[in-house]
């Protein structure tokens, strides 16, 4: 591409793939106009709505609560609607997430993330009679765990894991950090059996402490504090 | 906006390109008329595979993992060359004369340098496994393991290095 950028214009450059047409992914460039406060995201709907209606990527409430954006922009996972242009390097590359099969473009399968992180009972188990009122938890309790209450589920963290991306039969950081929510939590009573799928061969010890989940986290969470954590609890509950 | 797009999509692809499907339907939101028939993108050529920038953790774990691998290396030719003592003083000293060749006492102070980083990282490792709190203090436990090892690090190369060279 030869021409000057104009004042107030982002180069974008997206690693794009359809299967029905191409053999492998590869990179186009698109020129967008941008306002100061533009995220990624809205480039990225510059780009669909005005430039090539075919771009394909997933996107909801975009505003970083729905964790349905994440992708790989400027080398590393963030949501994109969380990310200000102004903030990043340019120009700008943004790629699927890593570790997951490419649908199209910048979608990916979850399918198997999702079926890791059902694999660690993420939801309450109590069958104690129902009290009369709440099950009730000193702020204390509450605090053990409120950290992994903050998963939004975007994958950023599993797909930044080097150890995710060459073996897949991981739970990842995802999984681990949601067990970590309910196994720390006072009313739930599975926390022995959550803590014996972890502590299976594709369970938290295959954490080899990268840091990448913690610095991917959109949502701010000690992800590698939480897994250690969960490594650290296997252990003493088996001693 | 509008006028921007259509700009650079014509002045980029030129004349040969179709025009926006949305231009030719006036009456109708640009949202729902986009082109899907072509690429309007411009291919570039540059190489597909890009590394994940992740953070000091990730080349830490690399680090971790090469030294690894260079000291696995070195204990197999290691327990080969001792194995051979039992064929006699004359084999093994002759093969073991080979470490005095000057590129492999080069390669004794990468070694060194394996040894000591896969060392002091693994003690980081296993701080942060047995105090998940030291997990938020990792760069600077990092940070800590990197100076050590240049202390350490400096001297041998120093004598290493020194003998080499007298060796030569």
């Amino acid at each position: 591409m030869t021409r000057k950028l104009k004042t107030g214009e982002l180069e974008l450059r997206v690693l794009r793939y359809n299967p029905e047409i191409d053999d492998a992914p590869h990179w186009e460039e698109y020129r967008v106009h941008y306002e100061p406060m533009d995220r990624v995201l809205d480039a990225l709907h510059k780009v669909k709505w005005f430039e090539d209606g075919s771009l394909t990527f997933r996107r909801s409430c975009a505003h970083g609560i729905c964790g349905s954006d994440a992708m790989v922009i400027n080398g590393v996972n963030r949501l994109a609607c969380k990310v200000l242009v102004k903030d990043l390097k340019h120009p700008i590359t943004v790629e699927p997430l890593r570790g997951l099969p490419v649908e199209k473009d910048l979608l990916v399968n979850m399918e198997g993330f999702f079926d890791q992180f059902k694999k660690v009972m993420p939801y309450l188990v109590n069958d104690e009679p129902v009290p009369a009122g709440e099950r009730l938890q000193s702020p204390e309790e509450r605090e053990r765990f409120d950290d992994t209450t903050k998963c939004i589920l975007c994958a950023a963290c599993t797909t930044s894991c080097p150890i995710f991306w060459s073996d897949g039969s991981y739970f990842g950081p995802a999984a681990i950090v949601n067990a970590h929510r309910f196994v720390f939590d006072s009313r739930d009573r599975a926390g022995d059996e959550r803590l014996r799928i972890l502590g299976q061969k594709a369970g938290a010890f295959k954490c080899r402490t990268t840091f990448n989940c913690t610095d991917a986290c959109p949502r701010g969470i000690h992800v590698t504090r939480a897994i250690q954590e969960v490594k650290r609890e296997v252990l003493d509950r088996s001693i | 906006m509008h006028n921007e797009a259509l700009t650079w999509s014509f002045a980029v692809r030129g004349p040969g390109w179709p025009m926006l499907v949305s231009a030719q339907i006036p009456h109708s939101p640009r949202f729902f008329t986009a082109d899907t028939s072509e690429r309007r993108g411009v291919r570039t050529v540059e190489k597909v595979g890009t590394i994940y920038r992740g953070g000091q953790g990730q080349w830490a774990f690399a680090a971790h993992r090469i030294s690894g691998a260079l000291v696995f290396f070195f204990l197999m030719a290691h327990i080969l060359d001792t194995a051979l003592v039992g064929f006699g003083p004359k084999f093994y000293n002759r093969v073991v004369g080979v470490y005095h060749n000057p590129v492999i006492r080069l390669m004794e102070i990468g070694l060194a340098g394996a040894v000591l980083f896969h060392a002091l990282n693994g003690l980081r490792i296993m701080a942060i496994d047995f105090f998940p709190k030291a997990s938020d203090r990792q760069r600077e436990l990092l940070g800590f393991v990197i100076g050590l090892f240049m202390v350490l690090f400096a001297p041998a190369v120093f004598f290493m290095g020194r003998e080499l060279l007298h060796s030569l």
